[in-house]
């Protein structure tokens, strides 16, 4: 399904933000990236539909060669893997379901939705996918009228609506308190079960990695440390990817 | 760290030193003079223009006037002096201390039961009945006044006489003459505002975008696909004027008949609409093949022309039907002026607009064309077209350059217009050719960036004083003028607030539209627009307010507004006038303040 090869991000010449990283993910995998902040994890996700582009390495997503896809190319690429963000990055003065219909920006003709025209079947689509996050009754509100884990929900049901076959995921829990956190991460388990949907899931709670991934892997400083099943990162381990000083918490 | 080290303190004392020269060189140049400002004339003037300022000339009444006369003898007669009238009880009268004397002496002038609270000259009438104007005088809460004043160089046999007058106003208040000019100047000023922020607006708006980094920075573009595109605009440009100007002269054969001219108007729209339905799926998942794309490009060709000429017929329309209604409505015939103006402007614009859209879409298109041609082609064949494209557009951009600099400067030898630009163009384009390669496109975005930025600059620091100048040149004194001056200033700084609002939105929107596909136009629409709405609105209401402050300034160089009338009182020394055209600036000018206030409430 996607394939990183020997990836290397290097930041204005000198920081080096990920070092020769290489896995590969297979169709329905609950992927954690996990790593200290500043360890290159969002980086890494933001290369895979290359909102940053690699400065080496290949990265080829169901059979198409990402790092050297023209514009058009590119761009029908991007409408098949959803992104959901830390902070949301919902438009805050748009309407809630504005928010969910940019998602299908890929799909519709450029000329009609400039003057802001969906076709009436993404029109349907988008207070399904907002009642399906729970959310039918504020498709109206604007979006900065609601809360964190409400505009988190937003943040997935606009992902969704791109059909897509992946979703990365950066960071998506780490602005919402515990009880949000789980029920932002049970929307993920869901898509990925029921829809079969790849995710990809940078976390910072290695309990929620444990919970929700099938697999895990880890980065050091822009290095790829380990790469398994998260039942294997025992203290030895946990001392490798986060450093020697790192106590568990939680 | 702390330890203070003598090197240190030397160079405090440096610095607090060369500020010491600083400011007195900057005294010296400014000619700071407190001698001047504290002698007593200038602090009497200054108090009475301080005085009229706030006194502003709005209200006059109706006015009845009371005369007192006295006689005196100018020189001192040498058979005595005249008995004084005896004063009747109740009635005004004025006593002269001394009762006569020398042309130019001083004499004091006591007035007694006069209306109180009144003000009026003080004349002096000699045999021939002019009034001499001695002084002014000011009764006080008991209709008393007691004044000095020099008798003027009229010496004469006969008895002479020294009149007072006073004015008590009657009846209500009116406006004055002054108000009256003030307000129907002030509403000039508002509206010559409004349509300078407006055109400037429009313009600045698109503008804003081009001039913005972060909107700019990521965009770039293989050598082949800029050179195309520079080589495609000029032949876009020609090819968009000339179709748009055969469609104009076509456009008269239906105006001929107001029924075909009618119809023609509905019919259009309708072809249009068609056309675009069918050439403009909502949504395809699948690309299309490419003749179903030429076929789709070949019917919005056709809409765009009989949108061309739609434009024209409704402009002839708009045009004929505005000056049928001027003539008819009476007071309200500016509406139809207005109408007959718009379709003509409209009918200007079209042949320009279409050449800069034809340009745009010619461009755009071999462009992509580059684009796809650097994808494609290999080895040998990329380098001939990297290079060769590269040489050639830079070539023709020189002598794009060289035309310009032609026509500034009034050159005619080909070797500076042509030859040289072409060559040095085509040097430019092969060394750019040296310097990029696949890796490493031309950053056209940022060339656009810097060009728009310089441009703007440069644009913004002509005074909008100088360009009201030019425009009167051009279009003649008046508000005209004024509005033209006005707006393109505001293009100017208008587009550099703006660019920095778009410069300073949050990042995150913008790359989660990006991340769902969108196309570069759909993601300013999604995820630039929404952001930047309130602060937009309000620098468009500030400008506004800008502009009106600054037609104040227009106005002295003859560009309409308010400010020819103050500049009129300021001249004439009327400073109770001019206090009155100042006062209602700053009226719109908190009004719009309110306005603007109360606006960006609802927007955020």
């Amino acid at each position: 399904m996607l394939s990183v090869q020997h990836v290397t991000k290097v930041y204005d010449g000198t920081v080096r933000a990920l070092e020769d990283v290489t896995f590969d993910v297979s169709k329905g995998q609950f992927l954690a990236v996990i790593g200290l902040s500043g360890s290159g994890k969002s980086t890494l996700l933001r290369c895979i539909n290359r909102l940053i582009d690699p400065t080496a390495g290949r990265i080829v997503f169901d059979g198409v060669d990402v790092t050297a896809a023209n514009e058009a190319e590119l761009r029908r690429i991007r409408r098949r893997i959803g992104m959901v963000f830390q902070h949301f990055n919902l438009v805050h003065r748009s309407s809630v379901l504005t928010n969910v219909l940019s998602g299908r920006l890929g799909y519709v003709n450029p000329a009609l939705s400039i003057i802001n025209r969906f076709p009436a079947e993404d029109v349907h689509k988008a207070r399904l996918q907002l009642e399906r996050v729970g959310l039918a009754d504020k498709a109206s509100n604007r979006a900065d009228e609601l809360s964190g884990g409400q505009q988190q929900r937003v943040g997935i049901a606009r992902a969704l609506m791109q059909d897509p076959d992946m979703i990365l995921a950066d960071e998506p829990v780490a602005s919402l308190d515990p009880v949000l956190a789980h029920s932002i991460m049970q929307y993920l388990e869901q898509i990925n079960h029921e829809d079969g949907v790849t995710v990809l899931c940078s976390l910072h709670f290695l309990d929620l990695v444990h919970r929700y991934a099938n697999r895990a892997i880890a980065l050091n400083q822009g290095r790829l440390v380990f790469d398994g099943p998260p039942d294997e990162i025992d203290d030895q381990r946990f001392k490798e990817i986060y450093g020697k000083e790192a106590e568990r918490v939680g | 760290m702390n330890k203070a080290s003598p090197l240190k303190s030397l160079r405090l004392g440096l610095f607090v030193l060369a500020a010491l020269v600083i400011y007195a060189y900057g005294f010296q140049v400014t000619d700071v003079n407190l001698d001047e400002i504290q002698s007593e004339t200038r602090q009497t003037r200054l108090a009475r223009i301080i005085r009229a300022l706030f006194r502003p000339d709005l209200f006059e009444y109706e006015h009845e006037e009371f005369q007192v006369n006295t006689p005196i003898s100018v020189p001192c007669p040498a058979g005595g002096v005249l008995p004084t009238p005896r004063p009747t009880a109740g009635e005004p009268y004025l006593v002269l201390t001394p009762p006569c004397a020398d042309p130019r002496a001083e004499v004091t002038v006591e007035g007694f039961n006069f209306e109180p609270n009144t003000v009026g000259p003080l004349n002096f009438i000699p045999p021939s009945g002019v009034s001499l104007t001695m002084a002014n005088v000011e009764t006080d809460s008991d209709g008393h006044f007691a004044i000095s004043a020099r008798l003027p160089n009229r010496p004469s046999e006969e008895v002479q006489t020294i009149r007072a007058i006073t004015r008590r106003n009657v009846g209500a208040p009116m406006w004055s003459q002054n108000a009256r000019d003030t307000w129907s100047k002030i509403i000039e000023t508002v509206f010559l505002a409004l349509l300078a922020t407006t055109l400037a607006t429009i313009l600045a708006v698109p503008i804003s975008f081009f001039a913005a980094r972060n909107l700019m920075r990521d965009v770039t573009t293989s050598l082949a696909s800029t050179a195309l595109a520079i080589l495609a605009w000029p032949a876009g440009i020609l090819i968009g004027a000339s179709v748009a100007g055969w469609v104009g002269q076509a456009s008269r054969m239906l105006t001929a008949s107001l029924a075909i001219h009618v119809g023609a108007i509905i019919v259009g729209p309708l072809l249009i609409w068609g056309a675009a339905r069918w050439a403009v799926p909502p949504e395809e998942r699948r690309v299309p093949t490419i003749w179903l794309r030429l076929a789709r490009q070949a019917a919005l060709l056709v809409a765009v022309v009989i949108s061309v000429l739609a434009l024209f017929l409704v402009a002839q329309l708009a045009s004929d039907l505005g000056a049928a209604l001027r003539d008819r409505l009476g007071a309200l015939g500016f509406l139809g002026e207005f109408f007959a103006d718009l379709g003509d402007i409209v009918s200007l614009l079209i042949v320009p607009i279409a050449a800069l859209a034809a340009g745009a879409v010619v461009g755009s298109l071999a462009s992509r064309l580059g684009q796809m041609l650097n994808e494609h082609a290999s080895g040998g064949l990329w380098y001939t077209l990297h290079f060769g494209l590269g040489i050639l557009g830079g070539t023709v951009l020189g002598l794009l350059i060289g035309g310009a600099i032609g026509w500034l400067y009034e050159i005619s030898d080909p070797v500076f217009t042509r030859a040289l630009p072409a060559a040095l163009g085509g040097l430019g384009g092969l060394a750019l050719a040296v310097r990029t390669h696949a890796g490493r496109p031309v950053a056209i975005g940022l060339t656009i960036y810097y060009l728009t930025r310089t441009i703007l600059n440069a644009l913004r620091s002509i005074e909008a004083l100088i360009v009201a100048l030019v425009m009167v040149v051009w279009v003649g004194l008046g508000p005209f003028a004024g509005a033209l001056a006005l707006a393109l200033h505001s293009i100017a700084a208008g587009s550099k607030l703006y660019s920095e609002q778009v410069e300073s939105i949050m990042p995150g929107p913008l790359e989660a539209i990006k991340a769902t596909g969108a196309t570069r136009l759909q993601t300013i629409i999604y995820a630039v627009i929404p952001q930047i709405i309130p602060p937009y609105i309000s620098f468009t209401m500030y400008r506004w307010d800008i502009n009106v402050r600054m037609s104040t300034i227009i106005g002295f160089v003859g560009g309409g507004g308010i400010g020819f009338l103050l500049q009129q009182n300021m001249n004439l020394l009327d400073y109770r006038g001019a206090s009155a055209q100042i006062l209602a600036i700053a009226i719109v000018v908190a009004t719009m303040d309110y306005i603007s206030s109360r606006l960006r409430e609802r927007a955020i």
